[in-house]
């Protein structure tokens, strides 16, 4: 059980998580660009190396595809690798080794070889970064059954989650946020404890609203729920998805707003609205509203502020949505 | 300064048996002479799952083939240097590699057929479900090479892919962490000459693909894929250097695709007659057949005996393969994930 709790910032909460972990198991090793002895672009793995060796710690050459396809034999052959993508504009390269290949190995082989592995990629826009750095496409990923995919909103529910994905027997895709990275500090305690994937978590309840967010954008949401009584969900894993907390919510409240920062079409709100739409919707009051990013590219950070869902469209949205 | 020449690599090439069934003595390798019949059993049990299979498409009893005829010796004799313990991760045409690690022949008709528990590996074989994506199956070897150097195991990886392969990113990314962190693992290649209708020369401007491996810092060697003996021979060294921590080797079997690309394709299109039937004098089989009559390992008799063996064993293999009991739905969900998803029940119970 937990012990002693320190405030801490996503960045060291997920450190701690790494640490404990691999302190735990031997079988987990990390390996990624810079994740050795410059501790990660995001200083996550910092001090990694030191504690545990340029064995369990491996700086690898530039290569995405190789980083994820060689984490796929390590998996394969008994160790829990943690890959790390520096940045989600760059994982593009390795989508063909994550659906070709981690995603379905158990199936193919019945489960005689499987993947239990974690790939660690920091996504999402407000740190004002270059091309391909804002990237917050977990859609795609949701997309390749086989695979599940995580989004931790704050330092206490990243650690958790990420120690449940290390020792979930199929591959992982944890993602999480930069902007979230150094924003929040909370309490997070020592010691082992998980946060089980597929469960939502209720961040706050309500009676006339259900908000649906997830990572960073959940934040934006809290702030833009003041003043209504709202119920407001963080989703937190996103494949398996938490479909029973959903409908619970929706039965109380009969009104849907999700938020996500990814382009609309296709986005993971699309999936929530139909699902909602099939299974709950006599119980629905007023039309689901989706505030998503524009189906734009990802624009340059001049142009980033108009691009992500803001408090007002957040606010706009519920309003819309109270009218009926 | 004058300019000086600060690299230059020189890239060895092995044959031994040749055509007329002949070997260079100070080449040859150890093998017992039941070693040497079973190598030859091996080829012959290979070619006729080959045959077989082909035979099945035709008839619709299995779904699209990928033929291995010509690429026998580059296949067994690689794979008899392989240990057990040891990890393979071949493509999507190595039949005699499995066959040669003894994986149950009724699987691999059954794998064809279009069922996935063809490829439920079994227990105590390491090799890899066959990769159908060209070259992608690289980094896997890599990553069972590093896990293996990490746990301390004494084994070596065993990574297959054809000339293809080595146009493909993964290739390039797998060979230069082989490379880095000295691993150990031996990258086949069998150059068939054909990646469907691309000749070799387009695949690469290279001389051979076995001088790519110097530019990772490990040695490449080519070998007459055709010539059983070599392949052992250059397979078992690297292997055993690989175990020693030797780091990794490239080995390229210069051997020919005798049939089309699978069973989908037509090879006419693309190549000449007089192209095949020169190699078909290059024969793998032929050859060993060749040496073992010279060597009084060969005689009719025995010939007829061992091909009833081999057509006995696959006709046993198909009647297997086309009796296992049917799949029921459910077995489309169960291996996605450890656990079923919420979702997935459902779909279950609306099926």
């Amino acid at each position: 059980m937990p012990q002693n709790s320190k405030k801490l910032n996503m960045v060291q909460a997920i450190n701690l998580a790494l640490k404990e972990e691999m302190q735990r198991d031997k079988d987990v090793v990390i390996l990624g660009e810079d994740v050795g002895r410059d501790g990660g672009v995001f200083r996550v793995t910092e001090g990694l190396l030191e504690l545990f060796g340029e064995q369990r710690v491996i700086d690898t050459p530039l290569a995405e595809s190789g980083i994820v396809g060689v984490a796929i034999g390590m998996a394969a052959y008994g160790l829990k690798p943690i890959a790390e993508i520096q940045f989600m504009g760059f994982i593009y390269s390795a989508i063909d080794q994550i659906f070709s290949h981690a995603s379905r190995i158990r199936n193919r082989t019945r489960g005689r070889f499987t993947c239990p592995l974690v790939i660690r990629i920091p996504y999402g826009a407000g740190i004002k970064a270059p091309d391909l750095h804002s990237e917050s496409t977990e859609a795609l990923f949701c997309h390749m059954p086989g695979v599940k995919v995580v989004v931790p909103s704050s330092p206490y529910n990243a650690k958790g989650l990420l120690i449940s994905s290390i020792r979930d027997p199929d591959p992982v895709i944890f993602l999480e946020s930069t902007r979230l990275y150094r924003l929040i500090k909370e309490e997070v305690p020592e010691g082992e404890y998980t946060i089980p994937l597929g469960r939502a978590r209720i961040v706050q309840e309500g009676r006339d609203v259900t908000i649906i967010a997830w990572g960073s954008m959940l934040h934006r949401a809290i702030q833009a729920v003041e003043g209504f009584d709202a119920e407001v969900i963080d989703l937190m894993t996103l494949v398996p998805f938490d479909e029973e907390a959903i409908f619970k919510s929706v039965k109380k409240t009969g009104r849907v707003v999700i938020i996500h920062e990814a382009p609309k079409t296709c986005g993971f709100g699309a999936e929530i609205s139909a699902t909602i739409s099939e299974d709950a919707m006599l119980y629905l009051k007023a039309p689901i509203i989706r505030v998503a990013g524009y189906d734009v590219v990802m624009p340059l950070p001049k142009l980033e502020d108009y691009y992500m869902p803001t408090e007002g469209r957040i606010r706009k949205a519920m309003e819309e949505v109270m009218k009926y | 300064m004058p300019e000086e020449i600060i690299e230059s690599l020189n890239v060895r090439y092995i044959n031994i048996l040749n055509e007329n069934g002949d070997v260079d003595e100070s080449l040859m390798p150890s093998l017992s002479q039941s070693e040497i019949k079973k190598i030859y059993e091996l080829l012959i049990l290979s070619r006729t799952f080959d045959r077989y299979a082909l035979n099945l498409q035709r008839e619709g009893r299995i779904g699209t083939y990928a033929s291995i005829l010509g690429q026998e010796a580059s296949q067994i004799g690689s794979a008899f240097a392989i240990e057990k313990s040891d990890w393979v991760f071949p493509s999507f045409r190595e039949m005699g590699v499995y066959i040669t690690l003894g994986y149950p022949v009724y699987m691999l008709f059954q794998y064809w057929s279009g069922d996935e528990r063809g490829m439920q590996t079994p227990e105590g074989l390491n090799i890899f479900p066959l990769c159908v994506p060209v070259g992608t199956q690289v980094p896997h070897a890599v990553g069972a090479a590093m896990a293996a150097k990490y746990k301390g195991d004494k084994i070596a990886v065993i990574c297959y892919f054809g000339d293809g392969g080595t146009s493909k990113g993964d290739f390039h990314e797998g060979f230069n962490m082989a490379g880095v962190f000295k691993l150990p693992v031996v990258f086949i290649c069998q150059n068939n000459q054909w990646a469907i209708s691309v000749p070799r020369s387009r695949q690469t401007a290279s001389k051979t693909l076995a001088q790519k491996a110097f530019a990772y810092g490990f040695e490449g060697i080519q070998v007459d894929g055709n010539d059983v003996f070599a392949v052992y021979k250059v397979v078992r060294e690297a292997l055993d250097k690989a175990k020693d921590g030797g780091g990794p080797t490239f080995i390229e079997c210069v051997t020919y695709r005798m049939g089309d690309h699978t069973t989908a394709d037509d090879a006419s299109r693309y190549r000449s007659k007089d192209e095949v039937e020169a190699w078909r004098s290059k024969d793998p089989i032929a050859r060993l057949k060749l040496f073992m009559e010279k060597n009084m390992l060969w005689t009719d008799e025995y010939q007829k005996e061992i091909e009833g063996k081999a057509k006995d064993m696959n006709d046993e293999a198909v009647k297997m393969a086309e009796s296992v009991e049917k799949q029921h739905f459910e077995e489309m969900f169960k291996y996605t994930y450890e656990r079923l998803t919420f979702r997935q029940i459902k779909e279950m119970k609306d099926f």
